[in-house]
């Protein structure tokens, strides 16, 4: 079976790409986000599997990942609220969560649930390539799944294009060095790290994410790569207008 | 078998470095240099002078008159307490700053519990004229106020730490996203053998020191340079790593990690995480750790701010597995009655910290001539509140 995120990267271009924790705001909005997204034109869906201590993350998803736990979020309630989904969505779905969650649920059985839903691919940014390659690339490949994996502008070449070819689906190009938070615009150092990187024609497409805010940040980042990722300025978004403005949120970006 | 960390960065089962690709170049940098950096001549000497004339080494290695009377064993205690800083977190602070001047880093941070290892990098930062941010949850800043001042006396900044439970472990957090966020001038000093791999290896390394003199002094002492049992408490473990290290693979020596059961291993407020961890990832490392069935790391409990890390350093985890290792916990209560006995009957008064060791004497029976040594790894003046309120002083 084809990889919808493969789909997506071949047939679009700024590809808007959404992040949000699940169980937050309100611990069952999962599936009315999921569609909202959807119906408003966002092309890609990060699902946030909460952790208590997300190290990646800046104060935004922090919060709204403990809010989420507070709310009663767990990896069973997840996966329970995504039965059946694809009866009505059909972008790419994706789970980003820390590793230890997922150790805890057992690897295995985390697989054959995302496949039994139709989950697209992981982002487990604690999870190291070497070791997912060493240990858990066969069980994901089993079960169609793709895991994206991150570089900054402190990878180095070398580790680019190893990253490049461990990837399948898309590499997740962290935009500065820092955790995951709103800015308004880039500099210029971030620019030609951009540039770096596009001139390095990678076989997989790029999409640059942390610190996408607006419309300004989300093109200039669709210059250099493949579209951008939103997640705390969604977040807070959200937090504000809720769950039904979500189109005036996506109207912002476009 | 080898106990110590291999090739991949493993003891065992346990280990490794699960950390997000941000930090991948400053760890792995960390990895291909550490080794080398520590083990030449000028880095050497540089750090065992500093060992000598300023944190005071060697530490004695005292026979414990009264207690081996009463207890029936040859009991000493190494000294550690008698450091620069009052506990043994200073032997690693001073290699890691060497180590961080010749990776050519000019800013430091770290994060502290009780404040112990906050004071001890913020004397090597005021030593080696360096930036020193420090991140210590809110509700351990409040607790330990005179910490925090001593800190800032020494020129450091104190970043009261408010995400999640505001304590250590977000303190931890936190210092890794500061990391993150500063990747090119900034050195992470992590204070126990805990973190993605080189860090429990580097800190052992640093700490090994303890086991190192011990050697000597108990060739001098017994005609021998082992002893029979050796005992440490454990939050982290860089105490009873640095006891540990150079009989890890001695198997003539009996080793015995002492963790803090708080107010009960089944009380729901417990540090006991040998008793109540499960393996899964903390801060980078593969380890037990104290956390829900779904993942969640929980916040540990106990009357001393250094043992509550719910989770322990991977060579710890490997003992336990491995059963190298004896692991006993003790209650709040039995640590603070050591509190007092062994200020009454030695004369020192030792850290919360170090007095849960002791009390796995009103537990273990030893042999008439076993040699006993003791990790009397800090000293309590930080905890003269806590002895008073408890004890109504």
């Amino acid at each position: 079976m084809k990889n919808r995120i493969d789909e997506v990267f071949k047939n679009k271009k700024k590809i808007l790409s959404i992040y949000f924790s699940a169980g937050h705001p309100n611990l069952e909005d999962t599936t009315s986000i999921l569609k909202k997204l959807q119906s408003s034109g966002a092309d890609m869906i990060e699902i946030g599997l909460p952790f208590s201590d997300p190290l990646a993350d800046g104060p935004v998803i922090q919060k709204s990942s403990s809010k989420a736990l507070r709310n009663g979020m767990t990896t069973e309630k997840l996966f329970n609220q995504l039965e059946g989904v694809r009866k009505e969505i059909n972008i790419p779905l994706i789970i980003m969560g820390y590793f230890n969650p997922i150790m805890q649920y057992g690897v295995e059985k985390f697989c054959e649930k995302c496949k039994l839903i139709g989950i697209d691919g992981l982002i487990i940014p604690d999870l190291p390539v070497s070791v997912y390659k060493d240990d858990y690339k066969e069980l994901f490949d089993k079960h169609g799944l793709y895991n994206m994996f991150l570089i900054t502008p402190q990878t180095s070449v070398e580790r680019i294009n190893y990253i490049d070819k461990a990837s399948k689906g898309f590499i997740y190009m962290v935009s500065s060095s820092g955790v995951t938070g709103v800015k308004s615009n880039f500099n210029e150092v971030q620019t030609k790290y951009f540039k770096r990187i596009k001139s390095m024609n990678l076989n997989t497409p790029t999409i640059i994410g942390f610190g996408i805010s607006n419309q300004q940040t989300f093109n200039s980042a669709s210059e250099y790569s493949s579209g951008a990722i939103i997640g705390s300025a969604f977040i807070n978004f959200l937090e504000t207008k809720g769950v039904v403005k979500i189109n005036e949120f996506i109207k912002s970006i476009r | 078998m080898n106990y110590n960390v291999d090739k991949k960065g493993y003891y065992g089962d346990f280990g490794g470095a699960f950390i997000p690709e941000m930090l991948y170049s400053n760890i792995d940098k960390l990895k291909e240099s550490y080794l080398k950096i520590t083990n030449e001549s000028d880095f050497k000497k540089e750090f065992n002078d500093l060992l000598k004339s300023y944190v005071g080494r060697p530490t004695p290695l005292y026979f414990a008159k009264r207690l081996s009377r009463k207890y029936n064993a040859k009991i000493y205690l190494k000294r550690e307490d008698l450091c620069h800083t009052g506990a043994h977190k200073i032997n690693n602070t001073i290699g890691q700053i060497l180590l961080a001047k010749r990776l050519g880093k000019n800013r430091i941070i770290a994060e502290t519990g009780a404040g112990q290892h906050g004071v001890a990098t913020a004397t090597v930062c005021a030593l080696m004229d360096t930036e020193c941010v420090v991140y210590m949850g809110e509700l351990d800043v409040k607790r330990q106020a005179p910490n925090v001042a001593r800190m800032k006396m020494l020129g450091a900044e104190v970043r009261p730490v408010v995400s999640g439970s505001k304590t250590l472990k977000d303190a931890t957090n936190e210092a890794i996203r500061d990391w993150i966020n500063n990747p090119i001038n900034t050195h992470y000093i992590i204070g126990s053998v805990v973190g993605p791999h080189p860090y429990p290896d580097m800190v052992a390394r640093f700490q090994s020191v303890i086991s190192e003199e011990i050697k000597i002094q108990l060739q001098e002492l017994e005609g021998r340079d082992y002893p029979d049992h050796l005992i440490a408490c454990v939050g982290g473990g860089s105490n009873a790593a640095g006891l540990y290290y150079h009989y890890l693979d001695d198997d003539r020596v009996n080793i015995i990690a002492v963790e803090a059961a708080g107010k009960g291993i089944d009380s729901g407020k417990s540090a006991a995480t040998s008793a109540l961890g499960k393996e899964g990832i903390i801060h980078g490392s593969k380890t037990l750790l104290m956390q829900t069935e779904d993942g969640q790391i929980t916040e540990p409990y106990s009357i001393s701010a250094g043992l509550d890390y719910p989770g322990i350093g991977p060579m710890h985890a490997n003992l336990f597995r491995t059963k190298r290792a004896e692991f006993i916990s003790i209650p709040d209560q039995e640590a603070m009655n050591w509190g007092l006995n062994l200020s009454k009957m030695e004369g020192i008064i030792p850290a919360i910290e170090t007095a849960h060791a002791f009390a796995v004497l009103d537990i273990k029976k030893f042999n008439l001539n076993d040699v006993v040594v003791f990790n009397c790894s800090g000293r309590g003046d930080k905890d003269l509140d806590t002895f008073i309120n408890y004890f109504q002083l």
